[in-house]
């Protein structure tokens, strides 16, 4: 194997790999989109409870992605979440945006859904979004359901114990 | 090819310790050196040897005397125990790293087995040493290496890959390689195992020749005596790590010593004994 | 009770034996990367080494990631089929490959083709006084011979990581869309959608850039360490090989405790 051919060899690997690289990183990885997120602005919201929510989640406006969850942390005075989020430059929301904290699925990942209001007056980088809406706990609403079928059950029927009751009408009632 | 040995010889025949002829100077000395892997075992124990500029010395004795050793001490791969190996004057034990580096360049040693570098071809191997140490341009690299090749016959090998080449070829390839500097002192290392008669007669008497060419300072260290005889200025024998004789060509020929005739003579008894140290035989076999 | 005593002095004994040898070989790498001035002053011997460690292990590189793609893609048709989520199918296949399957076994067969022949090369250069013939000559083996294949090494196994990760990918194309039927479009945008570059992509290079400098070094410096006979060289080319996959192993639980601990994806 002569100098030539080595120096042919290498050049192709080297470049072959390299394209495998930057192939992964554009088309497989975001890259781009990364670069189109650093543009974008941040906005705050303020939850009760945000549930499973992780940094990095989506951001939804009528099932379109339109930016993720930066940060989530807690006031260490008011004991609430609250949810730094980066929307893509391109999607602008009135200031009467509600933020809701929603699952896709009965067990799929969380994500922030933002439903945009009527307002004039757009939100700028760094503004709180005032209008939020908490995770919904599936064990709360158990519970609640099955506290109201409870009460619902008349007293002389033979009791329907709180546990025997609920499981198979769960979808129907929300 | 051919060389008058006999007159090359008488030249020789001068006294071993040079120190007090004004015609040669003492290049390399070892002073009462010893040297041990380990504390129990000592390899080299107070050996002392003289090797005058120019001249070609065997230094001669049984596998596993300690030969090797020396010329490992001679290059600074090893570090004598107690006493002192000289060359040009300069302790090598006390050399620092840049020193040692340059102590180096003047040496070229021939290793027992060629060791060629055997994913370069003849040619790079004869290259590598002036492609380390030089900033010659590529064609005058090209040239010393052809001549240097030319020198051992070889010429016409350059191309090939060290595994084409027969046992005393590469050997020849490989004393190319230790001369392609043009170094001060040549250190063979068994240069004669493993070759055929003819091989081992081309060998010897390269090594006879480069050394007056090119004006080297030689040791060699083998325990091929008749070839030895042939070609060296004098004659160290080692044994257990000591030296037990020392003389020039014809000293040696007419030396009584019984160690020096067990060797010269090839008796499988003697000084040297035949058994490896054991009990007594009636113990063992009781 | 002697033997009791001995079976723990053997242990002390391994123990101390094993932290001196990695001792030593942090010392040897010290050695490397003080010496490497050389490799990168004459890029023949890079190019030479690189040639050896990535050109000669793209095949076997390209063939697995193409056929680990399709059993992935097949696999996971077979599980995702359950929950009616075949589409993610591109999402499957691509962080499998890029955060896991890409440096680890990339990085295995790395080291049983590669590493191991660096491992023999340079233990055989011991035993027939190669190496010895160069320290005569003035010319330190650690900055000719061991410092450019362990830079061989290093550039060779990340870029052969992509390529498995990517042909994987498109292994997975094949059997995912070309043979099942899933959309091409979802394959493709799952994929986008779910892979980051950084938190996936750059992780995973992370993982193989690791992976390549212990792979290295463990296979210079087996060669460099080994007892100069032929079993001395088949056995430090047989630990080669054992030590890096243990240590592709090992390495890569603590890489992704680090990189992927409640990042969430």
């Amino acid at each position: 194997m002569n100098r030539k051919a080595i120096d042919l060899w290498v050049g192709i690997f080297v470049a072959i790999g390299l394209a495998a690289l930057l192939f992964l990183a554009l088309k497989v990885g975001n890259l781009l989109t990364f670069n189109e997120d650093r543009k974008g602005y941040e906005l705050e919201a303020r939850f009760d409870n945000v549930g499973a929510l992780k940094p990095r989640a989506q951001v939804k406006t009528a099932g379109v992605v339109v930016g993720r969850v930066e940060s989530v942390r807690l006031d260490k005075k008011t004991y609430e979440a609250i949810v730094r989020l980066h929307l893509f430059p391109e999607y602008q929301f009135s200031r009467d945006t509600i933020a809701t904290v929603n699952t896709s699925g009965l067990l799929g990942d969380q994500f922030i859904g933002l439903e945009a209001g009527g307002d004039t007056v757009m939100l700028k980088d760094e503004d709180f979004i005032k209008k939020t809406q908490s995770a919904v706990q599936i064990e709360k609403l158990i519970s609640q359901f099955m506290f109201n079928k409870a009460q619902e059950a008349p007293a002389p029927s033979v009791t329907p114990a709180p546990t025997a009751a609920p499981t198979p009408t769960i979808g129907a009632k929300p | 090819m051919t060389l008058d040995s006999d007159s090359s010889l008488t030249a020789a025949a001068s006294t071993p310790n040079c120190a007090s002829a004004a015609t040669c100077e003492t290049l390399v000395e070892l002073k009462n050196v010893s040297f041990g892997y380990t504390k129990a075992r000592q390899i080299l124990s107070g050996i002392s040897l003289v090797v005058p500029r120019g001249k070609l010395v065997a230094v001669m004795g049984g596998s596993g005397c300690g030969k090797t050793t020396i010329l490992r001490l001679l290059c600074g791969q090893h570090k004598a125990t107690s006493g002192e190996v000289l060359v040009g004057g300069q302790s090598v034990a006390a050399m620092n790293h840049d020193q040692m580096y340059a102590h180096r360049r003047k040496l070229g040693m021939l290793f027992q087995f060629g060791a060629l570098f055997t994913d370069q071809t003849v040619f790079e191997n004869v290259a590598f040493p002036m492609r380390e140490h030089t900033e010659l341009p590529e064609e005058i690299i090209h040239d010393l290496v052809l001549m240097k090749l030319n020198a051992v016959g070889l010429r016409g090998a350059a191309k090939l890959k060290p595994s084409e080449l027969s046992g005393g070829m590469a050997r020849r390839v490989a004393l190319a390689r230790t001369i392609a500097l043009d170094p001060q002192i040549a250190l063979y290392d068994e240069p004669f195992a493993g070759l055929d008669p003819i091989s081992l007669s081309v060998v010897g008497q390269l090594i006879r020749r480069l050394n007056d060419a090119l004006g080297m300072t030689s040791i060699l260290v083998t325990h091929d005596i008749a070839e030895s005889l042939k070609i060296v200025d004098y004659i160290y024998f080692v044994s257990e790590g000591k030296v037990v004789a020392h003389g020039d060509v014809a000293t040696i020929k007419a030396s009584t010593d019984p160690f020096v005739r067990q060797f010269v003579d090839g008796q499988p008894d003697g000084p040297v004994g035949f058994h490896y140290p054991a009990k007594a035989l009636a113990e063992d076999f009781a | 009770m002697n033997g009791i005593l001995r079976v723990l002095t053997d242990l002390g004994g391994s123990v101390t034996g094993g932290i001196a040898r990695l001792g030593f070989a942090a010392r040897f790498l010290m050695a490397v990367l003080r010496l490497s001035g050389t490799t990168f002053a004459r890029p023949q011997l890079l190019l030479r080494e690189i040639y050896q460690a990535g050109v000669l292990s793209l095949i076997i590189i390209l063939m697995s990631g193409l056929f680990i793609g399709m059993v992935l893609a097949l696999q996971g048709y077979e599980t995702l089929v359950r929950f009616g989520a075949t589409e993610s199918m591109g999402m499957l296949v691509a962080l499998s490959l890029v955060r896991e399957l890409g440096p680890v076994v990339a990085g295995l067969l790395f080291a049983s083709r590669a590493g191991s022949a660096m491992t023999a090369e340079i233990g055989l250069m011991k035993t027939t006084e190669q190496l010895a013939a160069m320290e005569v000559m003035a010319v330190d083996p650690i900055a000719r011979v061991v410092a450019p294949r362990f830079w061989g090494g290093v550039i060779s196994l990340p870029l052969l990581a992509a390529l498995f990760s990517t042909l994987g990918i498109y292994g997975g194309y094949l059997v995912g869309v070309r043979l099942i039927g899933i959309d091409s479009g979802a394959y493709w945008g799952q994929m986008a959608a779910a892979v980051d570059w950084r938190h996936d992509i750059l992780n995973g290079v992370i993982k193989s850039v690791v992976f390549a400098v212990a792979i290295s070094l463990i296979a210079v410096f087996e060669g460099y360490d080994a007892t100069p006979t032929a079993e001395g060289v088949s056995a430090a080319t047989t630990r080669t090989v054992v030590t890096s996959a243990l240590a592709i192993l090992a390495l890569d639980f603590v890489l992704t405790v680090l990189m992927f601990r409640g990042g969430g994806g």
